[in-house]
């Protein structure tokens, strides 16, 4: 460190343009900070920090951006809910229901959607974003599991994201339970017989949850400060260290050219990074107030207030709720006595199943690590062709909770399409037993051919569509290597993980097209003859741009 | 690879520097660096190698015009809806029509939401797509590699980390001071038992009162429709149902109140099976059963009369009428809850007792 020749940082009246020295205002700036806070090398760092780059590895982002779209319409929504359940006359401007008793809840969740001014508008994106958040998350969580990615070292980071799963649903329903209306009130009706069916504790619970027997005073404050208070701020500090853990352990990526256990390819934060990053962002929520504006989202002043007596049909939780549904239509009605006390039927499909499921979630990759015996640190991805067996239990959980979550809309279905309502009860219980080991078994067959044929095509090279005539007369199918070939013209390149060209266009094998959407941009002909001259050249790399190749720069 | 900073970077000190050594540069060597070469350098630090794959088009260009218009349009756009967005959301009620919505009211009224969504999506969604536009266009593409250093710790910081966490705790003497170490857990303890008493205030006894076995109802009271009305059999046609509540102050928002009161068909009266003892809680063809559903305490509202089977919404537990509303299809364990009834002096229905059983959703220490 050659530091006596630089200037010494603090000499405010040094002449502009001397070495070292920050010719403009913002530089000055600049320095009278890192001079306070000497951030200018953690600052670099962050700025260089390299994310790799794949469509799946934006999944996660959107469930970041639709927590922050939710942080900001909620905290807008909370400036006029009123989490109380005393009985109001409304007074709005909703005219089919004015004059009703109703709860200041329900009633100032119509205030929101009729007489605030653009309130609507903001409780629709909420819950738009709020169903968007969820399924992020899902989505995000397949390909984590599907990939791999939650193999050493990063098995803590899949515990935060299954606990942020569990909070997010919790979070979801607290949140629309909140405006008191005849569709949640029938959800907490349920949530209420949940927790009552808890064994030996249950009416205890029951009590201490709702204050009381079922409705009472209390839960719609109680939620409220749930959903707004305490799940957002578990959620905040988990999200935080979920964040923290994937900046401090970076980012896993899929193998392919230059890419190794022990680096990470891809753009640097600044400025590529951030422009995506932001980019998306404004279209999550763009996509989140499109939908807000102009797709109704629970309409509650259609439901009307909640009443213990009445109920619609059709009522379905939101859809991250709606497997729980499921279970609890399928699961047959198998009260249990015991010494003459209770275990509910319904207590096996609503706390016992997702008690369950979430275990598994939680313990997964300690099981397979245990049974894999792979103790190793793993950076790159897999492709879920190459590990049948998880990619199979993983289509077989997913078909075991689609069965479910088809069959919490089973009495729409039935109505929609004129089926017996107790044929598709039917159904979805055999479907629910019989469907998950089938679709394991296809799924691991799938998995196999799909390996055998990247293989096929490494050793075989591609078919060229191109039929010779050898001079004896047979015809033969001209097949295009990928890489060199051994003396019997099998290729030499090893499988790596990555995926392998399929078609002869993969290669560049139909040339580049010329770029403008109306009218040419580049010179036809000269990406003719650029293309003429690589067709000269001998295909030894897959040659597409995202591994790395780009045949037109590699002319010799 | 068509472009790398390194190459086209001028000539002179700095250049040297990029050609591979790593020593740190002077001051008079880093202010003679151009900001690319001094980002490539900070790269370098940041054990990040850079390799640009293509340029932006040319500046000039007929590539770059377009790239520009093309982003440009995007943002200009996003600004017209932004806007636009304010006019809709101000403008209403001054000097466009009032936003608030009415029943079969203005259409401006039901336009407002959808509206205000469209502008601020699409204001959005140019601002989104213009940025997607620019950095695919006018950026660089650059590929950066940077190296990744995982893995357990340098065998000289875990130790000396485990040693510093272990002398620490030898120098507190909680070792040793057994008596200390002892109290201050049991302290610990008896604190956290503490911090969980307040939680005690949202325990309450449900055994007290005998709620969840108990309702409103009980011999003499009346059986009155929502409004409160009062009901003689000579109001219900043969198969219809009323929902019907106890004549108490609030009996028609109790959760376990709501019961229906059924009058059967004459078949359904031929057919009518009951538990021994229950023969004597109808009233001639009037059968009164609980509308809250055993399995998880929603109201079992859908009557089929042709059937006799009431259906619950919910989960879609079917209950016949004319068997003690004995559970035939679904996920409920138990008959719905009946009535005992009977008609007062004056003619009307009223309850002879409160329900023989617990009403809703099954519990561990429920009777049976």
């Amino acid at each position: 460190m050659s530091a006596p020749t630089l200037p010494p940082r603090s000499t405010p009246a040094a002449p502009f343009g001397r070495p070292g020295e920050p010719a403009s205002p913002v530089g000055r700036a600049a320095a009278d900070i890192d001079d306070r806070m000497t951030i200018a090398a953690p600052l670099r760092r962050t700025l260089n920090k390299v994310f790799p780059e794949h469509w799946s590895f934006l999944l996660g982002e959107i469930a970041l951006y639709s927590f922050v779209i939710l942080l900001l319409t909620g905290t807008y929504l909370t400036f006029f809910f009123d989490a109380t359940m005393q009985e109001v006359a409304y007074e709005g401007s909703y005219a089919p229901l004015r004059g009703r008793e109703m709860s200041a809840a329900y009633a100032s969740s119509l205030d929101i959607s009729f007489d605030v001014r653009g309130g609507l508008l903001m409780r629709q994106i909420h819950h738009w974003a709020a169903l968007l958040f969820v399924a992020a998350i899902f989505v995000h969580m397949m390909r984590i599991f599907f990939t791999g990615a939650f193999r050493k070292p990063r098995e803590a980071n899949w515990t935060i994201g299954v606990l942020l799963l569990v909070l997010a649903t919790l979070e979801g329903f607290t949140g629309y339970s909140l405006p008191d209306d005849l569709l949640s009130g029938t959800g907490l009706r349920i949530a209420s017989a949940i927790v009552l069916s808890v064994p030996v504790i249950g009416t205890w619970a029951q009590y201490a949850v709702f204050g009381g027997e079922f409705p009472g005073d209390d839960i719609i404050g109680r939620f409220y400060i749930a959903h707004v208070l305490l799940i957002p701020g578990i959620l905040l500090a988990l999200i935080a260290v979920h964040l923290l853990l994937l900046i401090k352990q970076k980012h896993t990526q899929f193998p392919g050219p230059g890419k190794t256990e022990n680096n990470v390819v891809g753009h640097r934060f600044y400025p590529v990074f951030m422009a995506n990053g932001g980019s998306l962002f404004m279209l999550v929520f763009a996509v989140c107030a499109a939908l807000g504006g102009l797709i109704q989202m629970n309409p509650i002043w259609l439901y009307g207030p909640y009443n213990p007596a009445q109920v619609s049909s059709g009522s379905q939780p939101d859809w991250y709720v709606g497997f729980l549904d499921g279970s609890t239509r399928l699961f047959p009605a198998w009260d249990i006595s015991l010494f003459g006390y209770q275990i509910p039927a319904i207590f096996w499909p609503t706390a016992v199943l997702p008690g369950i499921l979430v275990t598994l979630l939680l313990l997964y990759p300690t099981i397979e690590r245990k049974l894999t015996k792979d103790n190793a640190h793993h950076n790159l991805l897999q492709r879920p062709r190459d590990v049948p067996v998880r990619t199979a239990l993983g289509m077989m959980v997913i078909t075991f909770y689609m069965v479910l979550w088809i069959s919490g809309g089973n009495d729409l279905i039935a109505d929609k399409f004129n089926i017996s309502l107790n044929a598709m009860t039917w159904i979805g219980r055999i479907g629910l037993i019989v469907l998950p080991p089938i679709v394991y078994v296809a799924t691991y067959r799938l998995c196999l051919g799909l390996q055998r044929h990247d293989r096929q095509v490494l050793e075989h090279g591609i078919e060229t569509g191109i039929i010779r005539r050898l001079p004896s007369g047979e015809f033969i199918e001209v097949h295009q290597p990928l890489g060199p070939v051994d003396e019997h013209g099998h290729g030499l390149l090893q499988y790596g993980g990555a995926p392998v060209p399929k078609k002869m266009n993969s290669l560049g094998g139909a040339g580049r097209r010329v770029r403008g959407f109306f009218s040419p941009v580049e010179e036809p002909a000269a990406i003719e003859s650029a293309q003429a001259d690589s067709d000269q050249r001998e295909l030894t790399g897959s040659g597409r741009p995202s591994d790395g190749g780009r045949p037109s720069d590699e002319r010799p | 690879m068509s472009t790398d900073y390194r190459a086209t970077g001028p000539a002179g000190p700095a250049a040297e520097h990029s050609s591979g050594s790593d020593t740190t540069p002077s001051g008079d060597q880093l202010a003679a660096m151009s900001h690319a070469e001094l980002d490539l350098l900070g790269a370098r630090l940041d054990d990040t190698q850079v390799v640009v794959l293509s340029d932006p088009p040319p500046p000039g260009s007929i590539a770059e015009k377009r790239a520009e218009r093309q982003v440009a349009l995007c943002f200009g756009l996003a600004t017209l809806f932004s806007f636009a967005f304010v006019v809709v959301f101000w403008g209403s009620g001054w000097f466009l029509p009032d936003w608030e919505y009415e029943v079969a009211g203005s259409v401006f009224g039901a336009l407002f939401t959808p509206l205000l969504g469209l502008t601020m999506g699409a204001a959005l969604a140019f601002l989104g797509v213009g940025i997607v536009l620019w950095a695919k266009k006018l950026m660089p593409h650059e590929v950066a590699t940077q190296g990744r250093h995982g893995g357990a710790s340098d065998p000289v910081d875990a130790q000396t980390a485990g040693g510093t966490i272990m002398a620490g705790f030898e120098r507190t003497g909680l070792a040793r001071h057994n008596i200390v170490r002892r109290s201050l857990l049991g302290a610990a303890g008896a604190l956290g038992l503490l911090a969980l008493m307040p939680l005690g205030g949202l325990i309450k006894n449900p055994g007290r009162g005998d709620e969840l076995m108990k309702t409103s109802w009980a011999d003499g009271i009346r059986l009155v429709r929502d409004d409160g009305t009062p009901i003689r059999p000579a109001d219900m046609l043969p198969g219809s149902l009323e929902t019907v509540f106890p004549a108490v102050g609030g009996g028609n928002r109790q959760a376990d109140a709501a019961t229906m009161l059924i009058r059967l068909r004459r078949e359904q009266v031929d057919e009518l099976r009951l538990e021994p003892g229950r023969e004597a809680f109808v009233y001639q063809d009037f059968i009164a059963y609980s509308k809250i559903c055993t399995h998880a305490g929603c109201p079992v509202s859908l009557y089929e009369q042709e059937t006799g089977r009431i259906l619950c919404p919910c989960h879609q537990s079917q209950f016949i009428v004319t068997q003690g509303a004995r559970p035939v299809f679904g996920p409920a364990a138990r008959p719905l809850p009946q009535l005992p009834i009977d008609l007062d002096d004056e003619g009307f229905f009223v309850a002879r007792s409160d329900y023989p059983e617990a009403v809703g959703p099954s519990f561990w220490n429920r009777e049976t």
